[in-house]
């Protein structure tokens, strides 16, 4: 396997930019030669390698001295994406890719600082949506603070997959003192979000088209790391910190329910969600609390600091409509309910497959 | 949202149930014996709605909900299902069908996997997104799997008419409809049926109008309220069934009036004439054959039926032993206590249909259920295990 970097500087060749003059992506462009050499140096080192002075080996080679002095453990991830449409309202496939890394890392205390990137292309992918999808990923991973240092690029045969799938693996340093576990909620705890719920599953379902729906809604794919820095700094007592991405914020509390053997009770009247995600929830028979989102996470701190971590949420710019929607309590150990806007309550399982919309 | 609102007010629940709080005793101190008052929601919907806001955990005790054959998902025969997934594996198909009919057990497979094994499954949202598919693909074949009551039968019926008049040659459905009256008949006729009044499904009755269910009140002397899907809608829908019975009276009345006329929609019921006709028997899935409870295409529009173009298995397919589905929907057995709810039938593994669609009565008290009969469900199932 080579770095995506390592492969367009072998042998210290000068870049040259503007070399893929077709514009779809070929069998050719995987095959290790000429053609992927200027794929990777017209559409990757354009978009990651800006600077050009880095040293450029199989694989990235990192200073230990400079990630212990940021911390004393290391968090290491990854995650693919293979979402369809690559393109939707908010973001794209590559943003995603960053984001969802990022994040990863982020929600386990850790500070973001390296991630490598791997393409797996169908040949007749635009060439254009790759070099958009690379732009939009340098751009990401830049105002997230974190560097893309290795990578690895494959196309295969038509149908071997569905255009374009993105691998991102992360590197971060977790800060000294901070322990965070899905194990550690305890009876009286909070459960926070940093704002409104299920906008990257609808946006994503809207997107496929099927609906035509016209309604706005956007993806809230966003790196997560600076509200989480000042969450952590203002409450270091947060217990777990967690992205509710597939299975939505659902599948979360259930996990944490189940982690920390605790009941948790939410209250549909303070869980945040925009009215045409509700709205659109309602047309497909679908239930908000388990759609993706990409910007959001579930906090549980003790309920004496959950003042002070709103406010650090809400004094950032992606934690605005932060809202306590629910306590954990002794109950019923593993078991998640929902006090219902009308008044009932029920439970709030885990999903089983992916939601389907209903008949009528 | 503001609209929708108004009918989750949880005060003017409350006002509700204080009512309904005091109907039910007076109902039960009028009659002998311990039964709770019974009311069916015949509707998916409507069980779909009881139990994603929790109406039924509010209900004080002496009146039971009993989750009816409302889910047409629920009532499919396996045979049908095993029809659709051969349908889906012939050659060049593309088979078309709403999202929750994915996961229905055939008798080898569901629809989802089949598609998983290689067969062109398409989830679509309205019949009219199938018959595009079928415009957009000229040499393959395209069947849409028309399933349900008379709510969803006039988009189907308008599609035909519209593929028609299109001229579409490669389009045809595969058509499962089934009518709400000779299920309600049946139900009624059923010797082990306890139950004091109905819940009167709002969409359907959009369709048909109100004057179809006057045979309940009249021969069958049961009271029906046909009633909206807002919470709210619920529990008015079931106080104006409890005055009723405490009232002495059986009537059709609308709760749903600012949807439902009373005549119903006769555009819908016209379009509906040209392109169905009864059928004389139609299987449902634990229940049995009800006669005249399903339809299928006139000849005029054989052409666009893919029964008669396309052979199908046709089988007829028992149901698993095990499953006690007939029971649940008859409310003769709740959910937890057939044999094998919660065990070898869950949503991830569902053996009956019921425990498939999230309108369908087990899936709904699995996912959504009364909590504690829920969790002494599942602790006795861990303790047995």
């Amino acid at each position: 396997m080579s770095s995506v970097v390592e492969m367009a500087k072998k042998n210290g060749k000068p870049r040259h930019r503007g070399k893929v003059r077709v514009s779809t992506i070929t069998l050719a462009h995987g095959g290790g030669g000429k053609a992927m050499h200027d794929l990777i140096d017209d559409v990757f080192l354009e978009a990651f390698d800006n600077d050009g002075e880095s040293p450029l080996e199989d694989q990235a080679r990192l200073s230990l001295s400079d990630l212990t002095a940021l911390g004393d453990r290391l968090a290491f991830t990854t995650d693919s994406y293979v979402v369809q449409p690559l393109d939707f309202p908010g973001g794209n496939i590559g943003k995603l890719a960053i984001c969802g890394t990022v994040n990863d890392l982020a929600v386990g205390g850790a500070i973001p600082l390296y991630l490598s990137c791997s393409v797996i292309i169908e040949e007749g992918l635009p060439v254009e949506t790759m070099r958009e999808v690379a732009r939009t990923m340098a751009a990401t991973a830049r105002e997230a603070g974190v560097t893309v240092v290795t990578g690895d690029t494959k196309v295969v045969e038509r149908g071997a997959c569905d255009k374009l799938f993105i691998n991102t693996a992360g590197v971060g340093v977790i800060r000294a003192g901070v322990n965070l576990g899905v194990d550690q909620a305890q009876p009286g705890d909070v459960i926070l979000v940093n704002g409104v719920l299920g906008d990257h599953g609808a946006a994503i379902l809207n997107a496929r088209g099927d609906m035509r729906l016209t309604t706005p809604i956007e993806s809230d794919c966003a790196s997560l790391h600076g509200l989480i820095d000042a969450l952590l700094k203002a409450v270091p007592t947060t217990r777990f910190l967690r992205d509710a991405t597939r299975g939505g914020i659902a599948t979360v509390l259930n996990e944490i329910a189940e982690a920390s053997q605790v009941g948790i009770e939410i209250y549909e009247d303070r869980t945040p969600i925009r009215s045409e995600v509700k709205g659109f929830c309602e047309i497909l028979g679908l239930d908000p609390l388990y759609l993706a989102n990409e910007g959001k996470i579930i906090c549980v701190v003790p309920s004496e600091d959950a003042e002070a971590a709103l406010a650090a949420m809400k004094s950032h710019p992606l934690g605005t409509e932060a809202a306590n929607i629910g306590e954990v309590n002794d109950h019923r150990p593993g078991r998640v309910v929902m006090q219902t806007v009308f008044g009932g309550r029920r439970i709030v399982d885990m999903l089983v497959g992916e939601q389907l919309p209903r008949i009528c | 949202m503001k609209y929708v609102d108004e009918f989750r007010d949880p005060e003017k629940a409350q006002f509700l149930l204080k009512e309904i709080r005091v109907l039910v005793p007076q109902i039960l101190k009028s009659r002998t014996g311990t039964d709770p008052v019974y009311i069916m929601e015949v509707c998916g919907g409507h069980t779909h709605a009881i139990f994603r806001y929790g109406v039924e955990t509010m209900l004080p005790d002496g009146i039971e909900l009993i989750h009816g054959p409302g889910c047409p998902v629920c009532v499919l025969p396996m045979g049908r299902v095993d029809d659709c997934v051969a349908l889906a594996h012939m050659p060049g198909m593309i088979f078309t069908t709403f999202g929750d009919a994915m996961r229905v057990p055939g008798s080898k497979e569901s629809l989802l996997q089949a598609k998983a094994n290689g067969a062109d499954v398409r989830m679509v949202y309205s019949p009219l997104d199938s018959l595009r598919i079928a415009k957009e693909n000229p040499d393959r074949q395209v069947v849409f799997f028309a399933l349900g009551f008379e709510t969803t039968m006039p988009s189907t019926a308008l599609t035909v008419l519209r593929a028609k008049k299109e001229g579409v040659k490669n389009f045809s459905m595969f058509c499962n409809h089934i009518t709400i009256i000779p299920t309600i008949k049946a139900i009624l006729d059923s010797p082990d049926l306890q139950l004091d009044g109905f819940l009167g499904p709002g969409h359907v009755s959009m369709v048909i109008g109100n004057s179809s269910y006057r045979f309940i009140a009249e021969h069958y002397k049961k009271p029906l309220v046909i009633a909206g899907f807002e919470p709210l809608d619920i529990l008015h829908g079931l106080w104006m069934v409890l005055k009723q019975i405490a009232e002495g009276r059986t009537e059709i009345e609308n709760q749903y009036n600012r949807v439902v006329p009373d005549g119903g929609n006769t555009v819908a019921l016209d379009a509906i004439g040209k392109v169905f006709e009864l059928r004389e028997f139609f299987e449902w899935r634990g229940l049995g054959s009800i006669d005249h409870s399903g339809v299928r295409m006139t000849e005029e529009y054989a052409d666009f039926d893919a029964e008669r173009r396309f052979s199908v298995p046709a089988l007829k397919i028992a149901d698993p032993k095990s499953c006690q589905c007939g029971e649940v929907l008859k409310g003769v057995i709740k959910p937890w206590d057939c044999k094998v709810f919660g065990r070898e039938c869950t949503p991830e593994t569902p053996l009956g249909a019921l425990m498939v669609s999230s309108e369908g009565a087990c899936a709904a008290y699995y996912q959504y259920g009364d909590i504690e009969k829920i969790h002494d469900t599942r602790a006795m199932v861990k303790e047995m295990a």
